[in-house]
């Protein structure tokens, strides 16, 4: 695991739901056959409604129109990130547009799970509720080491808290990994 | 110090004698239950991490229910069918359910169900949000994604948090206008979305313990919506009289002590309670339809795991008989076993059948259909901006096709109503 990810923070709102993430009519295409499975970065975070893509403004593209990468590593977002379905698509998905964190005050537990799990991003929880104090835009440094977040733009920086108890299967890069090096499987 | 129901399954399947939550315990699942979405791309995985000689753990505890993506022409959707086919042939699953077959059943939940799958103290993860739905009967269920499931194909394990238990206690009888589903709004506009993260919903009062099955599933099924890791009803007479001939496994039935810890307790009278809604966009936003007169709707949905089950269906011709629609309105029964019961069962001396064909709805055979959207000739599917009240138990933006529709949650009575009016109405105006 990075001791470091520095990167433009994408600002979203609470409540960011899997259908928002990655719209269900996109569930169809393969995660393994290269070129259906970028499509995942292309569409992801598509289903969140225009105005509230991109706080505080709004109307910012997470991902620019022909493209398959976004410029956003790092996703700030409030309360209950990931809730809805169970789609491990949501969590691939972000990784495939090229996002490594996200910072939000707490998660949905399927889409927490799987972003371990699948060792695809690192969900981390914030102390205190921070996308009313980072912009979309803001350049951002997330410390690992000491979970904590700086904001370089505006040098502020805020508490992180602890991985916990996942931060072994994090570490190992999913659970297939943990589980192997545990001579689990 | 006692223990709630689900800790007590959970240490059972742990091989625990004591748990406390917040403890990651590893457990022995019962039943893996995957569909159309998420099974290729679970088998992939574990074919990926096993290896081409992979073995499954136990191939009689894989239950696989394509019912998501069925009837449309969608190459890729078609294309995980297919994968579905092979698998199950190459590896002889017999709880496999194929469209288009005389196995085929319908939505995965209630086929659990009607199959003898969802059983006392046993333990169930599904590569489905709604898994939590056999949580009714008595059992540990959550949904998972990909690579737990993976995980799981392989070696029958895999590691969960216990959680703290929540309880909730509905007192006295259900008024004729009243079902599951205003409990659950209700309770869902009182703690929200994530009321209930990572923490187990119990569900119980002498309500509960004379609903019948489909009625509880209706309230564990929403137990998701408030972030729970699972909703559980004990079992009990009822259950036993729904499992006969169902099952010939053995199994335990759990009860919560006494003096189990409760995070906290929420009261409800049941009489008390006015026919909810759930507004655009959130599941919580709740309200009573009597409040909502006024809002004009262009569709209306009755369907899917939560309102799609032949008390839905029951309740909503109570309503429609002698009556017309004047918004599009869909029938879509979640199982075959739930379309067979529209032929059979009567109200008045008609099918449910023919009353719902006599007061103008388009009746579509049974799978997940528009509940989630789903690929653009979905039967039902949200179009532009239209305004649905739906029986269905999500309406995050987009979820049921468009974008720009918004989507109003109801219970089959509510929705049979405001298909009349074409505006949201309380169902005691019909009743
Ligand atoms: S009916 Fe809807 S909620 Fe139920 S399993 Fe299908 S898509 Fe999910």
């Amino acid at each position: 695991m990075q001791q470091k990810i520095i990167s433009r923070a994408f600002v979203l709102g609470d409540n960011i739901d899997t259908d928002q993430i990655i719209p269900a009519e996109y569930l169809v295409f393969s995660l393994t056959k290269k070129e259906e499975a970028r499509l995942y970065g292309k569409y992801a975070l598509t289903g969140i409604p225009v105005q509230e893509s991109g706080l505080p403004k709004g109307n910012i593209p997470f991902i620019e129109e022909d493209k398959y990468v976004t410029l956003f590593d790092i996703v700030v977002a409030g309360k209950n990130f990931g809730c809805g379905s169970s789609r491990e698509h949501a969590p691939f998905a972000l990784k495939m547009a090229g996002v490594q964190a996200i910072v939000a005050e707490s998660y949905a537990r399927i889409f927490y799970r799987n972003s371990i799990d699948g060792g695809f991003i690192i969900p981390i929880e914030s102390k205190i509720k921070l996308n009313d104090k980072i912009e979309t835009g803001d350049l951002i440094e997330i410390d690992l080491v000491n979970m904590r977040i700086n904001n370089i733009c505006k040098t502020t920086n805020y508490g992180l808290k602890d991985l916990g108890v996942v931060k072994p299967i994090i570490e190992a890069g999913g659970i297939f990994n943990y589980a192997k090096k545990n001579k689990m499987i | 110090m006692g223990y709630t129901i689900t800790e007590k399954i959970l240490a059972k399947a742990s091989g625990k004698k004591e748990i406390s939550s917040g403890d990651n315990i590893w457990l022995n699942v019962d039943v893996l239950l995957t569909h159309d979405v998420c099974g290729p791309p679970t088998i992939e995985i574990w074919k990926k991490e096993f290896g081409e000689s992979a073995k499954i753990w136990d191939i009689n505890k894989v239950v696989i229910i394509p019912d998501h993506y069925i009837y449309t022409k969608n190459v890729q959707a078609k294309r995980n069918l297919e994968l579905l086919n092979k698998f199950a042939n190459e590896y002889n699953l017999t709880n496999f359910y194929p469209p288009f077959t005389e196995k085929y059943k319908g939505v995965c939940h209630i086929t659990l169900a009607e199959e003898g799958l969802n059983i006392p103290g046993k333990v169930l993860f599904g590569t489905d949000s709604h898994t939590c739905t056999s949580g009714a009967f008595g059992m540990f269920s959550t949904g998972v994604g990909n690579t737990d499931a993976a995980f799981i194909m392989g070696t029958g394990k895999i590691w969960e948090r216990v959680p703290e238990s929540i309880k909730f206690i509905f007192e006295n009888v259900l008024p004729e206008y009243l079902t599951a589903k205003d409990l659950i709004l209700q309770v869902l506009n009182d703690i929200t979305t994530d009321g209930a993260t990572y923490k187990a919903m119990e569900f119980c009062g002498d309500t509960i313990s004379v609903m019948n099955m489909e009625e509880r599933m209706t309230l564990t099924n929403m137990a998701i919506e408030a972030g729970a890791i699972n909703g559980i009803i004990e079992a009990d007479e009822i259950t036993l009289q729904y499992l006969k001939g169902k099952t010939n496994k053995n199994f335990e039935i759990f009860k919560s002590d006494s003096d189990a810890k409760y995070l906290k307790e929420y009261k409800y009278n049941s009489q008390i309670i006015e026919p909810r809604v759930a507004k655009p966009h959130s599941p919580d936003n709740g309200d009573t339809a009597r409040n909502l007169t006024n809002q004009k709707i262009t569709k209306s949905y009755i369907g899917s795991c939560t309102g799609g089950k032949i008390t839905d269906f029951i309740n909503a011709a109570k309503i429609l008989i002698g009556k017309k629609v004047c918004v599009d309105t869909f029938i879509i029964p979640a199982t075959k076993q739930v379309e067979n019961g529209l032929q059979e069962k009567r109200i008045g001396g008609k099918t449910l059948k023919e009353i719902f064909i006599e007061s103008g709805c388009f009746l579509a055979p049974p799978s997940c259909a528009a509940c989630l959207g789903g690929p653009e000739d979905t039967t039902g599917r949200s179009i532009d901006g239209d305004i649905v009240i739906s029986t269905t138990n999500r309406n995050f933006p987009g979820r049921m096709g468009s974008k720009k529709a918004e989507v109003y949650l109801a219970s089959p009575l509510t929705v049979a109503a405001s298909a009349i009016n074409g505006r949201i109405t309380d169902p005691r105006d019909f009743l």
